[in-house]
């Protein structure tokens, strides 16, 4: 689309002779007229930051779009827990900034926000330095609430793991399961609603199955979860059953699995006010979450910790002007995904670009798929599609749901395939 | 793919060098394009997939409106594709198919 644009620009010129057209928000807008390009500057290089980015390049590339992301690469949460299960490298689950950069004209600026000003339509990073922004997408992802449970907090998460962040998190939780003995036991916590990503936990228990069947096989996965149902359950239970056995114990919130507090030295988790004890040889707990802390900072979270806004726009309740997108928002139906912060930050792109243009927003639609994998060769989904309507994003009658209870191994080999053919896609999608 | 020019018909005319000047965008969005942008995360950006995932750049949109509509009668086997296309109007799948079928 940068290529269509350049044709035009060229033609524009050849046919108008010495004057240039500028168009869309170099006209009366209010960013003064003299840089006479709107600025829209992006908080977080993850699924939803980075699609933004390149959304709004594709839909309008004389928008001047920057993009601050800490770290110079970024680890996928999809697809580390295929890490865990050994069936996946680190380094394929790692995503670069270049192609955003060089095909798509987006300015990445390796540094972190330390505040927002959203009266002044500023943004100021760790080295002192501002950005003005016309437009600012927030799309921080989310941080944990260690308060919830006894004895963890983020010091802790080197000897007890969370790994909902993927990279060096990934890198510690499959060293321990490489170095625990034939017979020991991986404990899970799961957290309560809403998280990141509702089937990881699940998917990530299948995954190190697979890798303790393979060589460790008289081990246990013991889940205990804070909620008492979970995403796909059915079908991940099957598959648990069908490919190993007994090897998968699942305890649910109200039958003793809602931890509360954790003894990192002896690895033993307690539950029930202590009533309930269980001693693990890797413990990974996942913690209950909130939005991303720049948001906490720039004021942009309700009571429970995460950002209201308008569902059609993305655009803060709280702050004009600034987008939430991601984990990090409250978007009606649609779970806290990769796949959601991919369709969100085209919408949001979408809502700028014709904001600026002071055009009507277009009604929005949303899809979200998120495929498992249960083993190597056995993959299960979960679809919906999301519209708009009367002020919230709801799920489309009718559409959407889980793959069936009776498919056959071939419809499970396909999915699995469509499972890895999907984080090259949307990995695609997003950085590429 | 139309390129829009300027809000309300007013036009800025710069006179200041051509060098300095940024690029002119751009198509509008469009709705098609909206709801085909939908389809990118598994087809990938364009329809152009890189893996597994079937590509659906540039198919002829009768095509593609008579194979969604398939797989939302279900004469189409499908493992997710039935599942989507009940999610979408006629409307909605003549306006994406147009869409995908202009993308090469």
């Amino acid at each position: 689309m940068t290529q269509i644009s350049r044709r035009n620009f060229i033609k524009t010129v050849g046919a108008g002779g010495a004057l240039g057209l500028f168009g869309l928000a170099g006209c009366g807008s209010d960013n003064g007229g003299s840089a006479a390009r709107a600025k829209v500057v992006i908080i977080g290089g993850g699924p939803g930051g980075a699609t933004c980015a390149k959304y709004l390049k594709r839909f309008d590339s004389d928008i001047e779009v920057t993009l601050v992301e800490p770290n110079a690469s970024y680890t996928t949460c999809f697809g580390s827990n295929w890490v865990l299960g050994g069936l996946a490298n680190m380094d394929d689950i790692v995503q670069g900034y270049d192609a955003l950069k060089t095909t798509y004209g987006v300015t990445i600026v390796q540094d972190s926000v330390t505040e927002i000003d959203p009266a002044a339509r500023k943004v100021t990073l760790t080295n002192g330095d501002t950005l003005p922004y016309d437009r600012l997408v927030v799309s921080p992802g989310i941080d944990f609430r260690w308060e919830t449970v006894e004895g963890l907090d983020a010091s802790t998460a080197s000897a007890i793991p969370h790994a909902w962040k993927a990279g060096e998190q990934t890198r510690i939780l499959r060293r321990q399961l490489e170095a625990m003995d034939d017979g020991g036991v991986f404990v899970m916590c799961a957290p309560g609603n809403p998280f990141r990503c509702p089937p990881g936990p699940y998917e990530r228990a299948g995954m190190v199955a697979h890798y303790l069947k393979q060589h460790k096989p008289r081990s246990k996965v013991l889940i205990l979860d804070a909620k008492d149902g979970f995403s796909k359950q059915g079908l991940f239970q099957a598959g648990w059953k069908e490919l190993y056995g007994d090897m998968i114990e699942w305890v649910p919130g109200s039958q003793g699995g809602m931890v509360d507090r954790v003894d990192v030295n002896t690895r033993t988790a307690y539950s029930d006010g202590g009533l309930n004890e269980f001693k693990a040889d890797v413990l990974n707990f996942i913690p209950r979450q909130k939005a991303g802390a720049i948001a906490h900072v720039a004021g942009l979270t309700n009571d429970d910790g995460w950002c209201p806004v308008d569902q059609q726009t993305f655009e803060s309740t709280i702050h004009p002007g600034i987008h939430v997108i991601g984990d990090a928002s409250v978007a009606g139906a649609m779970p806290k995904s990769g796949h959601s912060a991919n369709s969100q930050g085209k919408i949001a792109a979408a809502a700028i670009v014709l904001g600026l243009q002071e055009r009507p927003m277009i009604t929005p639609s949303h899809v979200n798929t998120c495929y498992s994998l249960v083993g190597p060769d056995y993959g299960i989904s979960v679809a919906a599609v999301y519209h708009y309507d009367e002020g919230g994003i709801k799920g489309v009658a009718g559409a959407g749901g889980v793959s069936p209870a009776d498919a056959g191994p071939q419809f499970r080999q396909q999915e699995a395939d469509y499972a890895r053919g999907w984080y090259a896609s949307i990995t695609q999608d997003i950085w590429r | 793919m139309r390129r829009h020019l300027h809000k309300g018909g007013a036009i800025c005319i710069l006179l200041a060098g051509i060098a300095t000047l940024p690029l002119v965008a751009n198509a509008e969005v469009s709705r098609g394009q909206i709801l085909a942008s939908t389809c990118f995360a598994c087809h990938g950006t364009d329809g152009k997939s890189p893996g597994t995932i079937p590509a659906i750049a540039g198919y002829p949109p009768e095509v593609l409106e008579r194979q969604l509509k398939g797989f939302r009668d279900g004469s189409r086997a499908a493992t997710v594709m039935d599942r989507h296309a009940k999610g979408y109007t006629d409307e909605e799948i003549k306006l994406l198919s147009e869409y995908l079928g202009t993308l090469k």
